[in-house]
């Protein structure tokens, strides 16, 4: 029985350190994974780019995540913080994401405006639909 | 003076861009000149940043003042300074060629075509002289944005193409930002140079592998690789004749230079070897070849034909790529053959694009079956293309003999006879699709003037402006064959392989 719940701690300590002290990127790669099902298995095109938002989305959490430190602070150079010894986060991981939101502002806004123009061009967003109309109209070959 | 041009390649293709939109405002004839006029200075101070680099050594310039590793860093070394002659090359050809093609075929969007014809260009040579990871990717962001936006410029099909392509390329761009993040959380430095310095102790480090792979797939989505080439036929195919050029020529290969940078700079040889990452991908890329020249056989639409052939051809590039830590021997020893192939397509494929594009501008012809009689109707630019067409199928002493002969000698010094008979069999597959064309063109006759053939033919060539760079191209094509067979400008990709370490070298 003593060996048993020796094992049982094992596995609990296992759990915690795997899984419960990092579960910052546990988050990621499960938010990176519902993005990635939703551009792969959703048809309708606005699903689609939601899927793309959650997939970079992922990403940026997992850079911040990086620059976060406990108990940190702003990084603000202030003479009591220095004085007292505080630590602080480390602000480049949240400038570097700064941009990539940005990059991804723009994505979104360039493939929504697509996604206007095919709704204008075939009256429809499912992707299946577009490409049944495309197929009538002999213009694409799929492969 | 020259140190200062790394920067200003970058800066005053942005200022045109906005420049040219603002200029549209007041006159719907400048925003042309004025992109030409920017990408002749920009190819010019390429020219001397080449030279600079190879007669006095790198070109270090720091953004700000600030010093490298917390400031941004723009290098120019041997092998993104021949990149950048290249794509600033084909970049004004192309913009020449766009004069008359453009108010063709989007008379109504002739100004944002060159607003973001320029940014294209600005992402382009940013991707090609940064010497940070992180100001990489947000190049590369900038590069695909302004393609997908000039993709869907035609609209109707091309539409649906560009939405692929935006997928599918953010999807590449994400990952290559997470194996910056994967990086990053290992050496806390974004600094190309600097990473070489701290990533040797974690080369066994589970985190700086898998942020290898990580570049490898995201790079390869943007460089169409072969299981991952789905978005290139349509976007291809359906894109402006220019930007076909652009995409084929330049976009794809620049992505490939950003593979080789990450691969050789960032990673170095010594981490390369460790794996046997560059034996996949050189198994990867034959079946890209044969994959890609096969299923170009298939189509029947001109351009879409190209464009799988476009897949064949980083099929090529990626070879090259791979076979660059086995070959030894000079002159086609390490990346000599892959960099010389980025020149050699970006002249190839940019030429046939811009003639598919001629004979969409003379009479809206797109499937191959429909070119009867061309050879007559269009002399000069239906030369021009036989000459394109033997390049890609390799007839001495073209361009496309030239890669091909190196690369069968790389793959033949590392005893990889598969790959010789891959390249081989490549040929003959180039020749299949290449002859159909211009047995189309000049053999077979259009219906009813079978008992006219006495009487003169209507001739019917493009306008000069469009004429003058495909004729350019298509004569460099044989020019800088004879100029790779003489060896003249291998000194440049000597250099290039002193830098990564690669052995090789005269003598």
């Amino acid at each position: 029985m003593e060996k048993r719940g020796g094992r049982g701690i094992e596995i609990m300590e296992w759990f915690i350190a795997k899984i419960f002290a990092k579960y910052n990127y546990w988050v990621f790669i499960l938010l990176m994974m519902i993005g990635f099902y939703g551009i792969i298995m959703k048809d309708n095109l606005i699903k689609k780019i939601i899927g793309l938002n959650i997939f970079q989305t992922a990403i940026f959490l997992y850079f911040i995540s990086l620059g976060a430190v406990r108990g940190g602070t702003a990084p603000i150079v202030d003479e009591e913080i220095i004085r007292k010894g505080y630590t602080y986060a480390n602000p480049l991981p949240h400038v570097l994401i700064l941009t990539a939101i940005v990059v991804s502002v723009a994505t979104t806004a360039v493939a929504l405006s697509l996604v206007i123009r095919m709704y204008r061009e075939y009256g429809t967003i499912e992707e299946r639909e577009i490409i049944g109309k495309l197929r009538e109209e002999g213009m694409s070959q799929t492969h | 003076m020259v140190e200062h041009f790394p920067v200003l390649v970058v800066v005053l293709s942005l200022l045109s861009s906005i420049t040219i939109f603002i200029a549209g405002w007041i006159s719907r004839k400048t925003p042309c000149y004025l992109s030409t006029a920017t990408l002749l200075g920009q190819f010019i101070a390429s020219l001397f940043i080449l030279h600079h680099v190879m007669t006095i050594g790198p070109i270090h310039y720091r953004l700000g003042g600030w010093v490298p590793p917390w400031g941004i860093e723009y290098v120019m070394d041997a092998l993104n300074a021949y990149i950048l002659v290249v794509l600033l090359f084909l970049g004004l050809v192309c913009v020449i060629y766009s004069k008359r093609n453009i108010e063709h075929e989007l008379p109504q969007k002739v100004v944002s075509f060159y607003t973001i014809y320029q940014l294209l260009i600005t992402g382009l040579c940013g991707i090609t002289v940064t010497g940070d990871i992180f100001n990489m990717y947000v190049f590369i962001e900038i590069t695909c944005l302004s393609a997908y936006a000039l993709i869907a410029s035609r609209g109707k099909i091309a539409l649906k193409a560009s939405f692929t392509y935006l997928v599918l390329g953010s999807i590449g761009a994400c990952f290559f930002l997470l194996g910056i993040g994967f990086l990053y959380s290992v050496t806390g430095s974004l600094n190309i140079h600097d990473l070489s310095i701290f990533l040797p102790p974690f080369y066994g480090n589970k985190v700086v592998r898998a942020a290898f792979v990580f570049f490898i797939v995201g790079l390869s989505i943007k460089m169409a690789l072969f299981p991952l080439h789905t978005w290139l036929p349509d976007a291809h195919a359906f894109a402006p004749s220019e930007i076909s050029a652009m995409l084929s020529g330049i976009i794809i290969e620049v992505s490939t230079y950003a593979f080789i940078r990450v691969a050789f700079s960032v990673f170095t040889v010594n981490f390369i070897k460790l794996l046997p990452v560059f034996e996949i991908l050189s198994w990867i890329a034959a079946l890209a070849i044969v994959i890609g020249s096969v299923l170009a056989i298939a189509q029947s639409n001109l351009k879409r034909m190209l464009a799988y052939s476009s897949v064949a051809n980083m099929g090529y590039i990626m070879l090259a790529v791979g076979l660059s830590m086995s070959a030894a021997r000079y002159p086609w020893s390490g990346l000599t053959p892959a960099s010389m192939h980025i020149l050699n397509h970006a002249l190839m494929k940019g030429c046939l694009f811009l003639i598919a594009g001629a004979f969409i501008y003379k009479a809206d012809l797109w499937e191959i079956k429909d070119f009867k009689g061309l050879g007559r109707r269009m002399p000069y630019t239906c030369a021009a293309f036989v000459v394109a067409a033997l390049s890609m199928i390799g007839v001495p002493p073209s361009v496309g003999f030239a890669s091909k002969l190196y690369i069968i000698l790389a793959s033949l010094e590392a005893k990889k006879f598969v790959f010789v008979a891959v390249l081989l069999l490549s040929s003959l597959l180039n020749l299949i699709y290449f002859w159909r064309v211009i047995e189309t063109m000049y053999m077979k006759r259009e219906e009813g003037t079978e008992h006219a053939h006495s009487s003169p033919v209507l001739r019917d060539e493009i306008p000069l402006s469009m004429l003058i760079p495909i004729l350019t191209l298509s004569s460099l094509c044989i020019l800088m064959g004879i100029l790779w067979l003489a060896k003249i400008p291998t000194p440049i990709l000597d250099r290039v392989n002193l830098l990564f370490g690669l052995v090789g070298g005269p003598g």
